[in-house]
Parts: C-alpha cells; sequence; structure tokens
C-alpha cells in the first residue's frame, strides 16, 4: 500500500507548479476530499475557490486556458460527468480547451457516500465525447505519471482518480504512454482485460486461476482514450474467451470498448463483469466489491464459471 | 490604441446597424435557418461594441492585447457575423454560406472554425462563466484587456449565469463587463394576463424582478441603459473602459426592443427563431432604406 490516488495527484501538483508558473488549480469546494487543499497550501496564488459551483469552475477553467494557462479541476467525478457534463461538452471538449479535470472519488469505492456521489457511469458518458482524453491510473506510480504527461500535453484530460489506497502494480520509473494497453500476466485460456485500481484485484484473480490450473492473462488498459485498438485485438486474437472487469457499469465503459473492439475484429465471447445496471450505494468498500463481484475471489468464481460452460 | 478604434461617428454607426439588419433579414431568408429578434434586438450594441468599443485588429484576430467579446446568447449568431462581416473579418459575401455545410459560420458560433471569436457559445448561460475566466487569465498575464460578455435577458434564467455573478467580484475583475440585451422577450415565456401590458406580446423575462437589486447584492455595478441609443451605449462603455483596471465587475442592463429596426418584427415574440420570408427581406430592404442614411443599406 502508498498513497492514494488524490495524494499522489495533489502532490505530483505541486511538483509541476514548481516547475511551471502556469499550472493552476480550480477547485468547487471539495479541496480537503480531494487533496487538492495541499496544493492550495503549497501554491496559494495558483489556487482558485470557485465555490459549490461546478459548472461555473468548468467554464472560467476553459476561460483562462485561452490565455495558456493549464489549469486542473477538482471535484467529484459525479459532479463533471453528471452536473457539469453540458460545459464539460460545449466549453471545454467541443473547443478542444487545454483542461484538465481531476476526477476523484470515482467508481464504487466513495467513501460510503452512496448512490448520488457514486460515479460508475463516468467512462461511459465521456467515451462519448469526441476529443477527450481518458485515463485511469492502475496505482500511484502510474497516477503521477498521468498527471504530469496530461499537464504537459495540449488538449482536454478527464483523470479518474479514485479515493483509496491500493496495491502497487508498477514500480516507481514507470512512464505513461498514451493509448498503450500493457500485459501484465500471460495467458493461453482467458484474457482478463482491466482498468484503473480494478487491475490489481484482477491480477490478483488470474493467480486464484492458475493455481485452479487456468491459464489467465491480464492486459491493463489506462488510457481508456484514445487506446491501441489493434493491440487488444491482437491480444483478444490469442485467446478464446475475453473478460473484462471494471469498477463501472457494464454499459458502455470498458467493456463495451473492449467488446467494440473484440468483435469488429476477432469475434470471440466477451463477459463484462463490472456494476450491472443499478446505482451505487452506501456501504464499506469491501462489503460493495464483494456485492458487484469484483473481489479476486468473486471475479475467478466467475471465470471458472465461464471456463466451464464453455 | 486609438489606431485600433476607427473614428465612426455616431451617424455612421446608426447606417452600419441599418446595414447589419438588412444582412441578418437577408442571410436568414437565405439561408431558412436563423434567428432574427435577438439579432436585432442586439445590433445597435454590437455596431457600437466592434466599431467604437472594442480593441481589436480584424487582420489580426489572434492579438494578444485585443478586448474580449463573447456573444453568450450564441443563437443570435447572425448578428455578430453580420457586424464582423462589416468591420472586415470576412467578407459579406460569406454570410450566404450561413448554416451550410462546411462553413464557418455555423447556427452557433465556434470558435474553432471561425478567427475573431473568443467563445464557441450556444448552450445558453455559459459565456459569462467563459468570460470570467479570460478576464482572470488577462490580467494574470498583465495584458491591458477587457472582456464583454453580452447575455440575453431570457438567457440568465440559466442557473450557471449566478455562479458566476456570484463568484466575479471575488476575484476583483473590473476587467469583465456583462451586456445584458433586455429585449423584453424570450423564446414562448409567460403569457400576458388579460389586460397586462408588457414591451413586446409576452410577459418580461423578469418580470416582477429588480435586476438592478439582484446584481447589486452580488456586488456589481449596474449601468442602465436605452441599448438602441449609442450616446448611452459609448457613455456607458467608456465608464467601464475607466474602471478596467479596478475590482468591480459591471453589468450593463441595456434596455431593447426585440427584432428592432423593422416595423413588422418589434416586440413580437414569434420572431425569436422565425425564418424571414424573401418576400419579408424585400420589406426591410424598403424600410431599412427609407430611413435617412438608408442608402448605405445597398
Amino acid at each position: 500500500m502508498t498513497s492514494s490516488q488524490r495524494e499522489v495527484w495533489a502532490d505530483t501538483l505541486i511538483e509541476l507548479a514548481d516547475e511551471n508558473p502556469d499550472v493552476l488549480v480550480f477547485d468547487a469546494d471539495l479541496a480537503t476530499s480531494t487533496r487538492a487543499d495541499r496544493f492550495a497550501a503549497a501554491h496559494p496564488d495558483r489556487f482558485f475557490q470557485m465555490g459549490i459551483a461546478e459548472q461555473g469552475m468548468v467554464g472560467t477553467a476553459a476561460g483562462i486556458s485561452l490565455l495558456g494557462y493549464v489549469p486542473w479541476l477538482s471535484s467529484f467525478g459525479v459532479f463533471f460527468t453528471h452536473r457539469a457534463l453540458d460545459q464539460v461538452r460545449m466549453a471545454v471538449a467541443q473547443t478542444h480547451a487545454n483542461v484538465k479535470i481531476g476526477a476523484a472519488y470515482t467508481g464504487l469505492q466513495a467513501g460510503l457516500s452512496g448512490k448520488t456521489h457514486v460515479d460508475i457511469q463516468d467512462l461511459a458518458i465521456m467515451r462519448a465525447m469526441p476529443g477527450m482524453t481518458i485515463l485511469a491510473p492502475a496505482d500511484a506510480a502510474e497516477c503521477a505519471a498521468m498527471t504530469r504527461w496530461a499537464t504537459g500535453t495540449q488538449g482536454p484530460v478527464y483523470l479518474r482518480l479514485s479515493r483509496e489506497s491500493g496495491p502497487d502494480v508498477f514500480g516507481p520509473d514507470y512512464v505513461f504512454e498514451p493509448r498503450r494497453v500493457i500485459l501484465l500476466r500471460e495467458g493461453t485460456e482467458v484474457l482478463l482485460v482491466s482498468t484503473g485500481q480494478q487491475t490489481a484485484r484482477t491480477l490478483a484473480a488470474a493467480e486464484l486461476l492458475g493455481e485452479d490450473g487456468i491459464s489467465a492473462g491480464v492486459l491493463h488498459v489506462p488510457s481508456i482514450k484514445p487506446v491501441d485498438e489493434a493491440a487488444i485485438a491482437a491480444v483478444a486474437a490469442a485467446v478464446p474467451i475475453v473478460v473484462t472487469v471494471e469498477e463501472h457499469t457494464v454499459i458502455g465503459g470498458l467493456g463495451g470498448l473492449v467488446a467494440e473492439i473484440v468483435t469488429a475484429n476477432v469475434p470471440r465471447p466477451v463477459i463484462r463483469i463490472g456494476i450491472e445496471d443499478t446505482w451505487g450505494e452506501s456501504a464499506p468498500n469491501a462489503w460493495l466489491l464483494e456485492r458487484h463481484g469484483l473481489t479476486p475471489e468473486r471475479i475467478a468464481e466467475r471465470v471458472r464459471r465461464v471456463w466451464n460452460a464453455e | 490604441m486609438a489606431a485600433e478604434i476607427p473614428a465612426a461617428d455616431t451617424a455612421d454607426l446608426e447606417a452600419l446597424a441599418r446595414r447589419g439588419r438588412l444582412y441578418v433579414m437577408e442571410t436568414v431568408a437565405h439561408s431558412g435557418a436563423g434567428h432574427v429578434g435577438g439579432p436585432l434586438s442586439a445590433m445597435d450594441l454590437l455596431v457600437a461594441l466592434y466599431f467604437r468599443v472594442l480593441r481589436i485588429r480584424p487582420g489580426e484576430p489572434d492579438w494578444a492585447e485585443r478586448d474580449r467579446f463573447i456573444l453568450s446568447k450564441g443563437h443570435s449568431s447572425v448578428g455578430l457575423y453580420a457586424v464582423m462581416a462589416l468591420r472586415g473579418y470576412f467578407g459579406a459575401e460569406e454570410l450566404q454560406t450561413f448554416d451550410a455545410g462546411g462553413s464557418r459560420l455555423q447556427g452557433h458560433p465556434d470558435m474553432l472554425l471561425l478567427p475573431g471569436l473568443d467563445a464557441s457559445t450556444g448552450s445558453l448561460g455559459q459565456g459569462l462563466a467563459i468570460g470570467l475566466g479570460i478576464a482572470m487569465g488577462t490580467r494574470r498575464r498583465g495584458l491591458p484587456s477587457h472582456t464583454f460578455v453580452m447575455l440575453g435577458d431570457g438567457e440568465i434564467q440559466e442557473g450557471q449565469v449566478w455562479e458566476t455573478v456570484h463568484v466575479a467580484p471575488r476575484y476583483g475583475t473590473g476587467n469583465l463587463t456583462a451586456i445584458v440585451d433586455c429585449n423584453g422577450l424570450q423564446q414562448f415565456g409567460w403569457p400576458l394576463e388579460p389586460g397586462e401590458e408588457h414591451r413586446g406580446n409576452r410577459r418580461d423575462p423578469w418580470s416582477g424582478t429588480n435586476l438592478r437589486g439582484v446584481f447589486e447584492a452580488f456586488g456589481w455595478k449596474v449601468l442602465e441603459i436605452d441599448g438602441h441609443d449609442f450616446g448611452e451605449i459609448l457613455a456607458a462603455c467608456d465608464e467601464v473602459r475607466a474602471g478596467s483596471a479596478g475590482t468591480i465587475p459591471t453589468v450593463i442592463l441595456a434596455r431593447t426592443v426585440k427584432g428592432r429596426g423593422l416595423t413588422f418584427t418589434e416586440g413580437r415574440s414569434e420572431w425569436h427563431a422565425r425564418v424571414a420570408t424573401a418576400a419579408e427581406a424585400d420589406a426591410a430592404r424598403v424600410e431599412l432604406a427609407d430611413l435617412p442614411g438608408g442608402d448605405d443599406a445597398r
């Protein structure tokens, strides 16, 4: 366990702001949750409190980006992908504004706050937005690398941050490359495709399957959009069954992405593990992961059933 | 700076506005699309801004020190395009491409397509927030630029507007001015009660609300003018320019008439998004030419 993604995000932004005076942070009054308060303390002249007003914040960030500044936004994912979606669409995505969305508390694990705050549709919504780059880090090292890459790259970026700490998947020398998918584990019988913090749990599931004699590979997709479609198709072509696993609805997110690619290139059964068509709820993280089949044990169990049925 | 501002006198502005109104009618009639009421109510304000107020260089639209203008009520794009054509951003013949496939003149302004646009707008209520960001950014860069954002009085029913009205004074943006085109009519609005009289054939969008008081309560300076009186428009813009280095943003509540300038469009809510027929464009030619200085409209 290392620092949580939100802490790494904030600390990386402090470093980046040390290097680049144009890096700014705009917050919609959630800085103590998103950890942007650390940035506010380190760079008070580059931290802008916009009040509990996400729509205005998004527009103002789009405006200041036109002067060459690199505004990062601090709020919960839901308040970008749901409340301020029209502003993200018109003021940011349609103008290809250089605005970086730090979407905190995404996925199921939103600190017991329930269906209003849980964002399990963000990938589906943002994927449908032309020109939007969507990144979902697996761990602290990848989160830091993505934050650094996004700051230095022109155009809108949605960074899907998890509230909780998780196991390390990569080492500190990890380098982020857009579009790249990463085969973390070879396997000949099942390919598990995952993204974000779910990747660590998916790797653990592959270990369990290996103990049962099922050879399961794990493909990590850190860059949901743009993504290397040919690479996903090539890895999928080498196995009879593809299973996607995500802390997101099974509609339109990673599962949708992989299904679109696989059906167009190398027809294979694609099983999508994630939140079925339902809302989130208030509950401890472990309970939620268990309920939606996202623990290593539940993933392995589901894959065994699929494998045995084939 | 004076070199960037043409020395048009008020008579010139009136002639330019007549020509702008004619361009609106001809463009809408030609393309079979667009809005009429809002562009006509905003025309005098737009002409004053582009010919006397804004420090801009049409031949160098990305000039860093320019003033910025955002038409937050993006559905009045035809009016903005007409004035940009008059000001020399592009030739008037390009107005005929409005809303055609591949045109730079989209139904709602697209900053990626047309140089000279400082924002893309269309989904109402968003321009003021973008303008605040630009005003904060130009000041942070040490630029002398002033940012003007034009909104509709119907448009400011959108909640996002008030998020920015609340925040802008906190950042001391004296270099930000909102101009509300108070033409008194929105697309459908509320019907008049029996015996009730308003400026148009529907109830005013802010009937019963003290808009001046609301803006003042949020910390804005408020100027109320006749949006068709060039003297009042220019005096108000001089006043906000004088306060540009200060800390108080200004809203200009410009009282206007929807569909202003043509007898058959004034004060009629149905002209919000009605398309002019060829016959109506001809009628506009006659009406605008009959006015003093009307030959300029040819």
